[in-house]
């Protein structure tokens, strides 16, 4: 690439130079990922392996291997880690359904409807997105605490179906600004009502987005801390992340090998996301700055 | 790609079509029957955002600004204290303590984890075999990054008998101490874990690179430029959107980080307060001591260093930033 022109001048040397060029941006590259991915590796191994032989053993290859750590972690607690399974999988649909039905919605109004002051809602929706979440924490607490909300998972959902993930609502509206303006005009011309043009004509051709954020909610809700520590007292209702931390406080330094028996499940989900969806994933991170 | 620029664009877009609907309506007495459906419909739509702009976003903000001028505990109404939390918070060695922890946090981290994010951009940029491979292994940190289980693997990585003394043991280099329990180390052991996590912005960078005309390239080789000159004097300014773009974007992010302090210390922010994050500090004042007036103080402290730092940015951005369709 670099040595494009060159290259006609004195083709053989310029391409040994190219080859070996090449060669060390591959071995840059390989040891680059390889030491991206060792801490994981190492959790991977780690959770295989006897509790005794953990930080003993340098390797990521041990003598003796064993699924106890899973056995053993998953009923460490008072309540088995499906209960914890279960309750973060219920919140992360909640979360997916409300952002959906309530994003796109917002979106539609703001990339096709006209209407008044439509401007200055726009802007407040964008300055939304900036407005970081422990400004709102106290006041969210006390009003969730007056309506009795404390200690259920209606605080992590009810918000999402009120569109409060402006950051979607901004993505969509780029989606539909997308969409043909002809597809407008032959709606109408069929008789098409604003309400029936978003369900019957939106709504199929806005699924590429509306996957993309069912995705991100997904694994932002799966991973998020602070807000499922502050609602959430009931080990009962516990979801993984609030689950992995109380079971360091519980146990302690003596079973390393269960916590990552336990962190390596609570990954999983992601990484299936992740493989499955990959190119919603990367196009989504790529395009538009989603983090994951 | 550059959303500011795009940002701008659509405002624009949606002002002159706002405009060209006014001159519509003022040439007639009273909206069309069309208009009006359209009217109702936006707010149709709207209404969700609207109950949850109210009652999640600008109730809250407003109610925290409020009781940043009281005292509240939960037990009782708010006692109306003036200006007492802002100058309590001024003479807060603890409040000191998380501002100098998360300015070096984000001044630190920010630029560390761009420059990584662009290096590693501009070595894949060249169509390796593989290519997706490696963006999917490079992303994942930062998928995954942001996790309990991940800081509580940091956490051991770290620890007296973790991964990293066994490393530095197998070289001959003997540390027999925790670099977590350390107050010389333990914020470093962060900034690794926030750089480890470059992925998503070198994601942004590839996808810019790719946008770069390759005739550009073509001249300055005829030119005579090296590897060194093309990056700094083509690669760089045509990039600058997207640094500026990553910049900001990590920036909020870092400002508000939490998770890692929170598991790493053990929700202390120790040793001796060095991974007391802002965020971390507002959760102990307001949801362990039940110090809500104080919290809300802290955190409006917060959203306006967030606002000031923004700004600057972008008003910096005037000098820096060079976007090529003005």
């Amino acid at each position: 690439m670099i040595t494009g022109l060159a290259g006609t001048r004195n083709k053989s040397r310029t391409s040994t130079r190219r080859g070996i060029k090449r060669l060390l941006t591959y071995l840059v590259v390989l040891v680059g990922a390889i030491a991206m991915l060792y801490p994981l590796i190492w959790m991977l191994s780690a959770s295989f392996k006897p509790q005794d032989v953990i930080f003993t053993s340098t390797g990521l290859l041990s003598q003796k291997w064993t699924l106890s750590n899973y056995f053993d972690g998953w009923n460490a607690l008072d309540y088995p880690f499906s209960t914890f399974f279960t309750n973060s999988l219920l919140i992360c649909l909640g979360a997916v359904i409300g952002n959906i039905i309530s994003c796109s919605m917002a979106a539609y109004a703001f990339a096709r409807i006209r209407f008044k002051y439509k401007i200055l809602w726009f802007i407040l929706m964008q300055g939304s997105i900036m407005l970081p979440a422990h400004v709102l924490i106290v006041p969210q607490y006390i009003l969730f605490k007056d309506l009795g909300w404390v200690n259920t998972f209606l605080p992590m959902i009810v918000p999402k179906f009120l569109a409060t993930d402006a950051f979607f609502i901004f993505l969509m509206i780029q989606f539909i600004r997308g969409l043909p303006r002809d597809l407008d005009d032959a709606a109408k011309l069929d008789g098409c009502s604003i309400y029936g043009f978003y369900w019957r004509v939106v709504l199929p051709l806005l699924v590429p987005a509306l996957i993309t954020t069912a995705i991100f909610t997904f694994i932002w809700t799966w991973s998020d801390f602070f807000t499922q520590l502050i609602f959430l007292n009931d080990e009962s209702l516990y979801t993984i992340p609030v689950a992995l931390r109380s079971f360091m406080d519980n146990t302690g330094n003596s079973s390393y090998g269960q916590l990552f028996a336990m962190s390596v499940l609570s990954l999983l989900p992601v990484i299936a996301f992740f493989i499955i969806f990959q190119r919603y994933l990367l196009e989504g991170a790529s395009t538009s700055g989603l983090k994951g | 790609m550059s959303s500011t620029s795009t940002k701008l664009k659509e405002r624009t877009e949606i002002k002159t079509r706002q405009r060209a609907g006014h001159g519509a309506k003022s040439g007639q007495q009273s909206h069309t029957p069309l208009e009006k459906k359209e009217n109702i419909a936006g707010y149709v739509f709207l209404l969700p955002w609207f109950v949850g702009l109210i009652v999640f976003m600008a109730g809250p903000v407003l109610s925290s600004l409020y009781l940043s001028f009281t005292n509240f505990n939960l037990i009782g109404a708010p006692q109306w204290t003036g200006i007492q939390n802002y100058i309590t918070m001024l003479h807060d060695p603890n409040w000191w303590a998380a501002v100098r922890v998360t300015l070096i946090y984000v001044v630190v981290s920010v630029p560390l984890k761009i420059i990584f994010a662009l290096l590693i951009a501009m070595l894949l940029k060249q169509g390796l075999y593989g290519l997706g491979l490696f963006r999917a292994v490079y992303y994942v940190p930062s998928l995954l990054g942001g996790s309990v289980a991940i800081a509580l693997l940091w956490r051991e990585l770290f620890d007296t008998n973790g991964v990293v003394n066994q490393a530095l043991n197998a070289i001959g280099i003997h540390i027999t101490t925790s670099w977590i329990s350390n107050p010389h180390y333990a914020l470093a052991t962060l900034i690794i874990l926030s750089i480890w996590q470059f992925g998503s912005p070198m994601l942004i960078f590839l996808a810019g690179l790719k946008q770069i005309p390759p005739e550009y390239y073509e001249a300055a080789a005829t030119d005579g430029a090296n590897a060194f000159r093309k990056f700094f004097t083509i690669t760089v300014p045509m990039i600058t959107p997207i640094i500026f773009f990553n910049m900001v974007l990590q920036m909020v992010g870092a400002f508000q980080a939490f998770t890692p302090a929170y598991v790493v210390s053990d929700g202390t922010g120790g040793p001796l307060n060095t991974t007391l994050f802002y965020t971390l500090y507002i959760y102990q004042e307001g949801f362990g001591l039940l110090h809500m007036g104080y919290a809300s103080a802290m955190a409006w402290g917060l959203l306006v260093a967030i606002a000031v730092f923004t700004s600057l940015a972008f008003l910096s951005s005037r000098y820096w930033v060079f976007y090529q369709d003005r």
